[in-house]
């Protein structure tokens, strides 16, 4: 009897405690690629989301800011399950969703059905997201796939004199989109892609695509990440290639440069480009890289962040400063936070970043160049610095959209 | 063979063009007009050759488990996970003492172990209950994986090749001739050739075994009828635990092998899981052979597939086994 009313007391200031906390509480559902060819892409951008929460802590005001994390395996459906799972069950009141570019798209549509919470996107980048029929309630602060490579085609063709490269990347928006960015400035600058190869997401086995590529190129351009990157290399170490490589912005990334083994080697020399580069001397950057490694203990995290964290970091800093500006208050359908969230200049690690007209990302783009530190881990370093990549690629709106949406075959190899 | 022959004069026939042609393309220099039509004899020969090597892993997988289906009736869809265990202990052995060979060893003795205790204690209390026995398995294989998630992470890993493994050799088949009329030969990873030939000989010596030995014939006579062979005095619990052993190990190997030439994360397990499911329903379930052909065909297909047709490349290995199933449904060397 004593024991059952000690319970029922414990129990009932249980729920009543409960119910004290959540009136101060402001509840946020962040996802994550926790499962799957992308996993190690989703534990390093919760990293990047932790420092975030490390630097400017969780109070808005007097609430208290509660993160329900769920995972996906950047298949589109699962992060909507996610995503509906944080909504309906969960309750929360803002997205942190998602990080990759299918997911992206699928998340994009679903935010319509929910207008009034405010979806933020922690790290996709298909060009579609924002760019055809944009959420009003989907805010993107990372650049998309496109924009992370401007810069690298000239790069090869001007400096490496590359003329002629070949593409393998994963079969998804993506991937599209960042060889779209590659494929307009060097067939803009002169070169030709002679070939375009796609991989299924989570292929194993790359012999064949090895076998298949073709030996009178000058370079061959890798859109891979994860698992599929790590697969790729160590069979490509197997098969004996030798071919010059340039790297997508997640292929050269620390999810793949601090990978184990050695096949990652290969990679010493790739150049690349990305909305980041691991050296940038920066003393913004330089304290992120800091606050991220105080962060976990380095059995724990990547020698530096990765995209993913930065881009984690940068959307969870642009989701407690938007909502420390208007205190918090969510009233009327989240309006105020939404114009918060619009006009809001972020001074991100990896550059400023303001959104435009579609709530997209105009940020700076690095173009790098792999380097070993001489004791065996490799890092990005800067080759170039490229300030304000809006979404158009300084292309004009109209000539922009003529060139048509980011897939396998578009946009073709000439000058738009 | 010659039965077969007797029986189907037409199928005899397209089956040794198809054969010829195989040969064909395989050992002679393409004229030109086929390069232009297909592409180069480099791709294709080494779609051939990755099929090949692949159906070896998916053999070594499929084996152990057509062989626990064959003797005991008992479909272990727990055989993914014991795949990616010995894959997880052969990277910890490989990584810890730097011997590729040591982690084969230790990683089939701890998946022997593992099967064995299976067999202990979660099959042999609910013999002969098919449904039964298959939701333990899956409910088996769903905590598995969450425990290996938790041990590793979902990170994955990648086994050392040794040294003397890495690389390519060249092949005595002639891939193009060069304009000086010198002929280039094929370069192909040596480790998959090495991997191949292991599963050869694992296969024609789990073959040998079972019709050439003493055990082998009582496994036999186990799988045709187990309670007359009781009845004649065969300890059959202690075959069911070898034979489990066994099969187990097999698949501990092939994730040491997998963990080589591919990558060990979670969902491998599934993926192996599915692919020797299709492999044996094509090949007939509990027949070797059957495995190896059945192995073989889809490692075909899926490699050949990702080259020549990479859009539908994964629809490819479930219309084959959709096919066998319309055509065949015993599978292509089904026992009876």
């Amino acid at each position: 009897m004593l024991k059952c009313s000690v319970g029922l007391i414990a129990l009932s200031s249980l729920f009543l405690s409960g119910a004290a906390i959540a009136q101060e509480k402001i509840r946020v559902g962040v996802t994550a690629t926790l499962e799957g060819t992308y996993t190690v892409l989703g534990e390093d951008g919760m990293r990047g989301h932790q420092t975030a929460l490390n630097v400017l802590g969780k109070k808005v005001g007097d609430k208290e800011l509660e993160f329900i994390v769920a995972s996906t395996d950047a298949t589109p459906d699962s992060a909507v399950r996610a995503v509906r799972k944080l909504i309906e069950q969960d309750k929360v009141q803002i997205l942190l969703s998602p990080l990759s570019g299918d997911e992206g798209i699928a998340v994009k549509n679903f935010a319509k059905t929910h207008p009034e919470l405010t979806f933020i996107n922690a790290a996709s980048g298909a060009q579609e997201t924002t760019y055809v029929d944009p959420a009003p309630n989907f805010f993107r602060y990372n650049m998309d796939g496109a924009q992370w490579q401007v810069g690298l085609g000239k790069y090869a063709y001007e400096e490496k004199k590359y003329r002629k490269i070949a593409t393998v990347g994963e079969d998804y928006s993506f991937i599209y989109t960042q060889v779209f960015g590659l494929v307009l400035e060097f067939c803009g600058a002169g070169g030709q892609v002679t070939n375009r190869q796609w991989v299924p997401l989570g292929t194993k086995d790359f012999a064949s695509v090895i076998a298949a590529l073709p030996d009178d190129v000058d370079a061959i351009y890798l859109g891979l990440g994860g698992a599929d990157a790590v697969n790729f290399l160590n069979q490509y170490q197997q098969a004996g290639g030798k071919a010059h490589l340039m790297g997508g912005s997640i292929m050269i990334d620390q999810t793949i440069l601090s990978s184990k083994g050695n096949a990652k080697n290969a990679l010493v020399g790739t150049i690349a480009a990305s909305g980041q580069a691991d050296t940038w001397e920066d003393p913004g950057w330089q304290k992120f890289v800091k606050a991220y490694q105080d962060a976990f203990p380095p059995n724990k995290r990547f020698p530096s962040p990765s995209l993913l964290a930065t881009n984690y970091y940068g959307s969870t800093m642009a989701l407690i400063l938007a909502l420390r500006e208007v205190n918090g208050d969510l009233s009327n359908n989240q309006a105020k936070y939404r114009a918060a969230l619009a006009k809001i200049e972020l001074d991100a690690p990896n550059g400023k970043i303001k959104l435009d007209s579609n709530r997209q990302a105009i940020g700076t783009n690095f173009v790098t160049e792999v380097v070993d530190d001489g004791k065996g881990a490799l890092f990005s370093k800067v080759v170039k610095v490229i300030p304000n990549v809006n979404q158009t690629l300084g292309y004009d709106p109209a000539v922009f959209a003529k060139i048509g949406l980011p897939s396998r075959t578009v946009p073709e190899c000439k000058k738009y | 063979m010659t039965r077969f022959v007797e029986r189907h004069p037409a199928w005899a026939l397209i089956i040794i063009i198809a054969i010829a042609v195989a040969l064909w393309l395989i050992f002679a220099v393409w004229p030109p007009g086929l390069e232009d039509a297909i592409g180069r004899k480099r791709v294709f020969l080494n779609a051939v050759f990755n099929g090949i090597t692949l159906g070896g892993l998916y053999f070594l997988v499929a084996s152990g488990f057509t062989l626990i289906f064959g003797l005991m009736r008992n479909v272990n869809l727990a055989h993914g996970s014991l795949y990616l265990f010995g894959g997880y202990v052969g990277y910890a052995i490989s990584a810890s003492t730097g011997s590729w060979l040591l982690s084969f060893i230790i990683a089939f003795i701890l998946t022997a172990l593992v099967g064995v205790l299976l067999q202990l204690i979660v099959f042999r209390r609910m013999e002969g209950q098919d449904l039964r026995q298959t939701m333990v398995t899956i409910g088996l294989s769903i905590v598995f994986a969450d425990l290996m998630l938790w041990a590793c992470g979902g990170d994955f890993y990648q086994i050392q090749t040794p040294n003397w493994l890495i690389g390519p050799v060249e092949l005595p088949l002639i891939t193009a001739v060069k304009s000086s009329g010198e002929p280039v030969y094929l370069r192909y990873p040596l480790v998959r050739l090495v991997i191949f030939v292991a599963s050869v000989v694992i296969g024609v010596a789990m073959w040998l075994a079972l019709n050439r030995t003493r055990i082998g014939m009582i496994i036999r006579a186990g799988v045709d009828d187990r309670d007359i062979l009781a009845a004649t005095g065969v300890r059959i619990q202690l075959v069911f635990v070898g034979v489990f052993a066994l099969g187990a190990g097999l698949a501990g190997i092939a994730g040491v092998v997998g963990g080589t030439f591919q990558s060990l994360s979670p969902g491998e397990d599934i993926r192996f899981l599915l692919a020797s499911l299709v492999v044996v329903i094509v090949g007939g379930m509990g027949s070797i052979p059957g495995a190896a052909l059945g192995a073989l065909i889809i490692g075909l297909a899926e490699q050949l597939g990702s080259v020549y047709i990479p859009t539908y490349a994964i629809v490819v290995t479930f219309l084959i086994m959709v096919l066998v199933l319309a055509i065949r449904p015993q599978g292509l060397v089904a026992r009876r």
